[in-house]
């Protein structure tokens, strides 16, 4: 076992690496996606056809086809003609990534949006607040906790789809495992401290979107501020304190 | 007083809506003078609430014509045709008439404050300062001044409900409609908003428009009284006759029911 | 052969395109069936007040849940080297996607008003008799748009299949594209068919949803 755990030391640098391009993939696929989801999901509840109808059937289109036939059309199909575009394999996952999960994305921006209660949006007009007004002062800050649940989903499914970046010759998490593999010669021991690595790797996300899903309940005046939630010490509730 | 300006505040003429085979309002006309305080009773479904919320855009009209202090609002007639009056122009009268919900419908992202000098600021254009001294002095009028920066989501019902009465008013309306504002508030906090109310009827000119159940308050302040049935008003009368003789026999059956 | 679409290589890919889609198929149903029954049984299992048995059932379905697919495929692949590739990759989508299933059915069945419990219990019904004739009955139309939504999930995962060697859709138009240096027909339909599967598919599920609602 030793001598696998100092295989593992040796190929530290390579696991930092490894880290390093999961990492770039996911907060920048992420980023890409959000930035997708909101211009789609706005699009689609567009009152013109023309922003809608074209917001929806990309949305389809990149739900629809499969996250793998979308990042190798990328790496595949765009260099040839008539594209002659040649993205580096970090674009091409990122881009992916960020199509792939900003479309799914999107229906969450589009459903939370709709679940804001209608009183809000009548009290909006009974005040005149025009309509991007409207969105920006009084729908959205209150859609935003709604939507944080769903993206954190989103976000760890993100994640997992990264891994095929071992593919396209990138040098993220998944491809630091076959590396460990082949320098142990011990599958089980190389998967399982992979997948462990993985399972941090969501587990940390997880634990900083619950912080700012946190954080915008408190905005809306749903829940305790997150300086509460995160307070080492029991928040005085009034009743005294027994002690021993 | 009301001044001598006899344009009526609110005019609907042949006005007819329906939501799909439901109609709810056919023909129907009538009058609102500047500075009269109209109560609307009658059953549910009988088309009072349906005028308010035509007279805040939230439902259109199928047909006919509503003007407000005498000018076209939503429709107007335009080479013999109805045609739809475009959003810029029906924003500009939208500002001058002002509503209370039943549900409140405060903000809960922003503090009571930020509520009330929201559209003041950015609707009306009035200068951040302006806009808050005015929103402390309708505060202190509601009697909520030492609420200024309270989340709306720790206020009572009633509480929230004054607010919103401050946030309506901060737009300096000309006209205050009132959809049931009590009915969603337990029995003890509704004393304190019809205070509110009667104090703003007395102090002000503004055209009100008030539909509730709480008969009391509507003979206390109300100069007319319009009882609805299936969408026509039936009978109209002030508040002392039609309340202790109703001539129609529906508004005496309503009557007969709810007191 | 530089042009930018042949008809012929399309013609060409499509038949082995459709076998490789029989493959998908074959694979999503097999997985969903292993995913909703071994799901149903994993949501029974953490209802238990046993801790012992929920802490590590718990945290093995959130390890599962949170790690990817492709990676367990392959480390499944290389460990069962005796079982047909095909089944491994059957068997590993069924317990991933169970984990994802066993959060429906506990949605699904928290949803059932605890008034039924409680109308159990008045008629002093045993949890056996409960379960199997009250609860679940109600619990399952719950969950059948969640199952559809992950049935459309699963089928269009099926692709990491192809890195464990099985000749599902996406594989047969990477074969094809490497052989014949002509990836564009290839893997465009590729897509395309998997959006002319997904898409009514779902409008199916959304339909659904709206009856059951």
């Amino acid at each position: 076992m030793s001598d696998k755990i100092n295989k593992l030391v040796d190929l530290l640098p390579q696991l930092g690496q490894g880290i390093l391009v999961t990492l770039e993939l996911t907060i920048a696929g992420a980023a890409l996606a959000l930035v997708i989801a909101f211009i789609l999901g706005l699009g689609s509840r567009a009152r013109t056809r023309w922003a809608r109808v074209p917001s929806r059937v990309v949305v389809e289109f990149f739900r629809g086809t499969s996250l793998v036939v979308q990042i190798f059309w990328l790496y595949y199909v765009l260099p040839l003609p008539p594209f002659y575009v040649e993205l580096d394999p970090l674009a091409c996952g990122i881009i992916a990534l960020g199509l792939n999960y900003g479309a799914y994305a999107a229906e969450v921006v589009r459903g939370s949006i709709n679940s804001v209660p209608t009183g809000q949006w009548e009290a909006a007009t009974a005040l005149d607040l025009g309509g991007v007004h409207r969105l920006r002062r009084v729908i959205l800050p209150q859609a935003w906790p709604l939507m944080m649940p769903m993206f954190t989903n989103l976000l760890i499914q993100l994640v997992k789809g990264s891994a095929l970046a071992a593919y396209i010759t990138l040098h993220d998490l998944n491809f630091f495992i076959g590396e460990l593999r082949k320098g142990t010669t011990d599958t089980v021991f190389a998967y399982t401290v992979g997948l462990l690595l993985y399972f941090v790797f969501a587990y940390a996300l997880t634990l900083i979107m619950n912080a700012f899903e946190a954080r915008a309940k408190n905005k809306v005046g749903q829940g305790p501020s997150l300086r509460e939630v995160l307070r080492v010490a029991p928040v005085q509730t009034g009743a005294a304190e027994v002690r021993s | 007083m009301p001044d001598n300006d006899t344009t009526p505040a609110i005019e609907f003429q042949g006005v007819g809506k329906r939501f799909g085979d439901n109609v709810v309002l056919d023909g129907l006309d009538f009058t609102v003078a500047k500075g009269d305080r109209v109560t609307l009773i009658g059953p549910s479904g009988s088309g009072k609430t349906t005028i308010l919320r035509l007279l805040m855009t939230l439902e259109e009209a199928n047909d006919g014509l509503i003007l407000v202090d005498g000018q076209p609002y939503t429709h107007e007639i335009r080479g013999g045709k109805r045609v739809a009056i475009p959003e810029k122009r029906r924003s500009l009268v939208r500002r001058r008439v002002g509503m209370v919900f039943q549900q409140f419908n405060l903000f809960p992202n922003m503090s009571v404050l930020e509520n009330i000098v929201e559209a003041p600021i950015h609707v009306l254009g009035i200068s951040r300062e302006d806009a808050v001294a005015r929103a402390e002095d309708l505060l202190d009028k509601v009697g909520l001044a030492d609420k200024r920066d309270a989340r709306c989501t720790q206020l009572s019902g009633g509480q929230q409900q004054r607010v919103a009465i401050a946030r309506a008013l901060a737009m300096e309306p000309e006209i205050l409609l009132l959809d049931e504002v009590t009915s969603a508030l337990d029995p003890e906090l509704v004393a304190d908003v019809l205070g509110v109310l009667r104090n703003i009827a007395e102090t002000t000119d503004i055209t009100m428009l008030i539909v509730t159940h709480e008969m009391q308050f509507a003979r206390e302040v109300s100069n007319r009284v319009l009882m609805f049935d299936g969408g026509k008003i039936i009978e109209e009368a002030e508040p002392e006759a039609i309340f202790t003789s109703p001539q129609h026999d529906r508004t005496q059956e309503f009557l007969r029911a709810i007191l | 052969m530089n042009d930018f679409w042949n008809w012929d290589h399309a013609a060409a890919v499509l038949p082995q395109l459709i076998e490789g889609l029989g493959i998908t198929v074959l694979a999503t149903v097999v997985g969903m069936v292993i995913a909703a029954i071994l799901g149903l049984v994993v949501a029974i299992v953490r209802r238990s007040r046993v801790r012992a048995v929920t802490l590590p059932v718990g945290f093995l379905v959130e390890f599962i849940r949170s790690t990817p697919l492709l990676v367990q495929l392959v480390f499944a692949n290389l460990l069962f080297t005796q079982f047909p590739s095909l089944a491994v990759g059957c068997v590993v989508l069924g317990i991933h996607y169970a984990t994802y299933m066993s959060e429906v059915y506990r949605a699904g069945i928290d949803a059932v008003p605890g008034g039924q419990w409680e109308a159990a219990v008045a008629l002093d019904l045993p949890r056996s008799r409960t379960w199997r004739a009250v609860i679940l009955p109600q619990a399952i139309r719950n969950t059948l748009p969640g199952l559809g939504n992950y049935a459309i999930s699963m089928f269009k995962e099926t692709p990491f299949l192809a890195f464990i060697y099985v000749v599902e859709m996406y594989a047969a138009a990477q074969a094809y594209g490497g052989a014949n240096f002509r990836y564009i027909e290839a893997i465009t339909l590729a897509g395309l068919l998997f959006l002319l599967v997904s898409y009514p598919t779902s409008l199916l599920v959304r339909r659904m949803e709206n009856r059951l609602a």
